[in-house]
């Protein structure tokens, strides 16, 4: 009883529990971004492929990954509920229509691969993947908006900000997918992707930058955050990031040029974060450490995430070793 | 425009009732899965890699559909019931990030070795990946009925004043989380699982074994089907009694710490003794019939049986009525027959599983066109005992979201509209709907397609199949 005692009292070896809790939401939140990206980037690049052998090629190499990918979500989901339930509860229900059009597009994106495999005529293949298309596109699409909004701390659905940083995160999946799909690929197609993931992120670049121009001249709140060290410097990291990215596709280093790329979304997630902190909620007003659940039940779930967070990561890394290196020729898995 | 609170209430029953499918089919069908692929890899007979790979595509899609609409449901605390989920998310979130960090994950993530890499990893390593996933699919269900359980039997926490709302704090994670529900539920629920697997399995197998044996059409894998009949047969004689004892028991601790609920499933109204347990009772009066405060029932029931079933033994004891509370009702129509509906399969099952061993133990198995009929029919049934089993507890706790704590009405998003929440609530149904159709025509191609056949086994393993394949594309 003396050890419950002492977790209802006094945060877990006297850390800044509230901000960790912050930052690890974010930090779920950008695993998801970067693992169901490319994905999501994947998805959309399927449009871009007119041979049936590269749209199974493509559908192959994201097989073993996608469920896990999308769990990230999940997990995203429920760190925010218990962490931080006011806001869970206030964002969500704020962007009710918004939350609702997330679901139903990463429905699309879910059911859609299922499908397409099921049948073998032309006219069902081609429905099928315009829904996963559909499905791929909307969904980093609305994401990016929610993100945007919620660092607005928008009342409203449609901000401007919010629809460009949508497409800035499109193109960023964009660049997620080639870089997967040139570790999983080989010949030709990896070779026609190189210029895909070039204009993807020519184009991902040129958005943040009408994003950050957005959010400054919209959000007078904003201002000095924008301003601050930890935003300026990620805005570097983007950029050299993205240089990195370019030179190591250029050079064929394959696994370089996807470690880049997480580079860039957890910095364009860090921006989000950045300039939010302290605050959680700028609509509500709310900071970190108002919105925070109380010792206890704070103590308990670090706990349980300390436990299982690095166990979640031994899973990724078996299921990635396991199926490491380009799919084969004939290998469907 | 319908009113948001009952569009939400509405909107979480549907999105409710049509989630609980896939994991129903991915609790029951783990066990299965363990069990063909331990059998495959200690005798290497080919009966048992059809089994593992034909249940596995089936399970597969199940998850996958089982994910998105479980995601609607996560989200639904934050967009339609807001206040509850700022009053008791202190409690209530940390089971829901558990069961995504410690169930789900690991589910997932060796899915996709259990779907995609039996060529990939050695055997120990497959074998391995089938218990994970197993074990993702039941300690998924332990967190939901944890925070579920919660709800009907509320433990470990206070009341304070934060923000000015009084909010749930948690001070006992221990007593929240073994709340006396719990162990209950959980019981109930994966028996139910396997069960409704069970019969899905031997409905399917049933209809192929009558084709072949009964009809004379010869089909490609007797001895695929007839082995799954077996199989399906065994585990149904096994979790069908369990069921219904288990019920039995869970039914007087329901009356014990939810009486109100209780007397809904029995609709009693006035508190009495020597209550009689009704097969079937409907009110005098037309009107009355979607009125749940109908009293004049006509029925047909057995004297004290109620009163012995609530007591465990004592026909004489007292039922509290459900005049003598203070909060409204439930709707006693629906729980009232949800409940006998629920217990009606539950024999018709214990029936079922021992007219099948009959049958087999005198050498019939598998020429009874009777019984294959019956166990055809009975395929989806258990599914139908699952949702109204669920109806009863969820149904049956009305008015309550919490019980004695927090009203259902009170929980609802306080800024939500009724056009948002009707439009919503349209688009549900709808999509539902639509995917439900979907997911049948998946799984019914599935099962129409048969079981690999030996030679596509052989084929996977052969070293020339890549060859052939690449040449193909």
């Amino acid at each position: 009883m003396t050890e419950l005692g002492m977790l209802a009292s006094e945060p877990l070896f006297g850390l800044p529990l509230a901000e960790l809790w912050f930052g690890l939401v974010f930090f779920i939140f950008g695993t998801f971004l970067f693992l169901d990206g490319f994905d999501f980037g994947v998805g959309i690049l399927f449009a871009t492929r007119d041979s049936k052998h590269e749209k199974e090629r493509l559908l192959d190499a994201i097989g073993p990954f996608w469920d896990g990918n999308e769990v990230w979500l999940v997990v995203f989901g429920g760190a925010l509920f218990a962490a931080f339930p006011s806001i869970y509860a206030n964002l969500f229900s704020r962007h009710y229509l918004l939350m609702f059009a997330i679901l139903a597009a990463l429905g699309l994106r879910g059911l859609a691969p299922e499908m397409y495999e099921q049948r073998d005529d032309a006219t069902w293949k081609t429905w099928w993947g315009r829904a996963f298309v559909v499905g791929s596109l909307t969904t980093p699409f609305l994401i990016g908006l929610f993100a945007a909004n919620w660092l607005l701390g928008a009342t409203t659905i449609v901000t401007l900000p919010g629809i460009v940083v949508g497409f800035a995160v499109v193109a960023l999946t964009v660049v997620d997918g080639v870089a997967f799909l040139r570790l999983k690929t080989r010949g030709e197609l990896r070779e026609s992707l190189a210029t895909d993931g070039y204009r993807a992120l020519a184009a991902y670049l040129a958005l943040v930058v009408i994003a950050l121009g957005a959010l400054y001249a919209t959000t007078p709140g904003l201002r000095s955050a924008l301003l601050s060290p930890l935003v300026v410097g990620l805005v570097v990291a983007t950029l050299v990031l993205a240089g990195g990215y370019a030179l190591a596709t250029a050079r064929d280093r394959y696994y370089l040029a996807f470690v880049a790329v997480a580079g860039l979304v957890f910095s364009l997630v860090g921006v989000v974060a950045g300039s939010m902190y302290p605050l959680i909620d700028r609509a509500s007003g709310l900071t970190v450490e108002d919105a925070i659940v109380s010792t206890l039940p704070l103590n308990v779930m670090t706990i349980g995430a300390g436990l299982l967070l690095p166990l979640i990561f031994v899973y990724f890394g078996v299921l990635y070793s396991v199926f490491s290196g380009p799919i084969e020729a004939g290998e469907s898995y | 425009m319908v009113d948001p609170v009952i569009a939400s209430r509405l909107q979480f029953a549907l999105t409710t009732i049509v989630h609980i499918i896939f994991p129903v089919v991915s609790m029951g069908l783990a066990p299965f899965l363990v069990y063909f692929t331990w059998k495959e890899i200690r005798t290497g007979k080919a009966i048992y890699e059809q089994l593992r790979r034909f249940w596995t595509k089936i399970f597969a899609v199940s998850f996958a559909v089982g994910t998105v609409t479980g995601l609607v449901l996560e989200f639904e605390f934050g967009t339609n019931f807001a206040a509850f989920s700022t009053i008791a998310g202190e409690l209530f979130g940390g089971p829901l990030a558990l069961e995504g960090m410690m169930a789900f994950m690991l589910e997932a993530t060796f899915l996709g070795i259990f779907v995609f890499g039996r060529e990939r990893v050695s055997n120990l390593v497959y074998f391995v990946s089938s218990v994970a996933v197993g074990l993702g699919t039941w300690l998924s269900a332990t967190w939901i009925l944890i925070a579920n359980s919660w709800m009907q039997t509320p433990r470990g926490f206070e009341m304070v004043m934060e923000n000015g709302q009084s909010v749930v704090n948690l001070v006992d994670p221990i007593a929240a989380y073994l709340n006396p529900r719990f162990p209950w539920m959980f019981v109930h629920m994966q028996n139910a699982a396997v069960e409704s697997v069970a019969l899905l399995m031997a409905g399917i197998a049933a209809y192929y074994v009558f084709r072949h044996h009964v009809r004379e059409n010869p089909i490609d894998h007797p001895e695929f089907w007839e082995k799954t009949l077996k199989i399906a047969l065994v585990v149904l004689l096994v979790t069908a009694p369990i069921q219904a004892i288990q019920g039995d028991a869970y039914g007087r601790h329901v009356a014990d710490t939810q009486p109100q609920k209780f007397a809904a499933m029995e609709a009693v109204w006035e508190t009495e003794s020597y209550v009689p347990e009704y097969i079937v009772a409907v009110p005098t009066n037309v009107d009355d019939l979607f009125d749940p405060r109908a009293k004049e029932l006509f029925g047909i029931g057995i004297p004290g049986m109620a009163s012995w079933l609530a007591s465990g033994g004592n026909a004489e004891a007292t039922i509290r009525g459900l005049e003598s509370f203070q909060t409204e009702a439930p709707p006693v129509a629906i729980v009232f027959w949800a409940f006998r509906i629920m217990v009606a399969l539950g024999f018709w099952f214990i029936l079922l599983a021992l007219w099948g061993a009959y049958r087999w133990w005198r050498g019939e198995l598998l020429e009874d066109d009777l019984l294959h009929k019956a166990l055809m029919g009975s395929s989806l049934l258990g599914f139908l005992a699952v949702e109204v089993g669920w109806i009863v507890t969820e149904v049956g706790r009305q008015p309550w979201v919490i019980q004695g704590v927090l009203k259902t009405t009170d929980g609802v998003s306080p800024g939500l509209t009724g056009t948002e929440a009707t439009f919503t609530l349209a688009g549900f149904a709808g999509g539902y709907a639509l995917l439900l159709i979907l997911y049948t025509y998946v799984v019914v191609r599935l099962v129409r397609s048969g079981p690999p056949t030996r030679d596509e086994l052989a084929a996977v393993e052969s070293p020339t199949t890549e060859e052939a394949v690449s040449v193909d594309d």
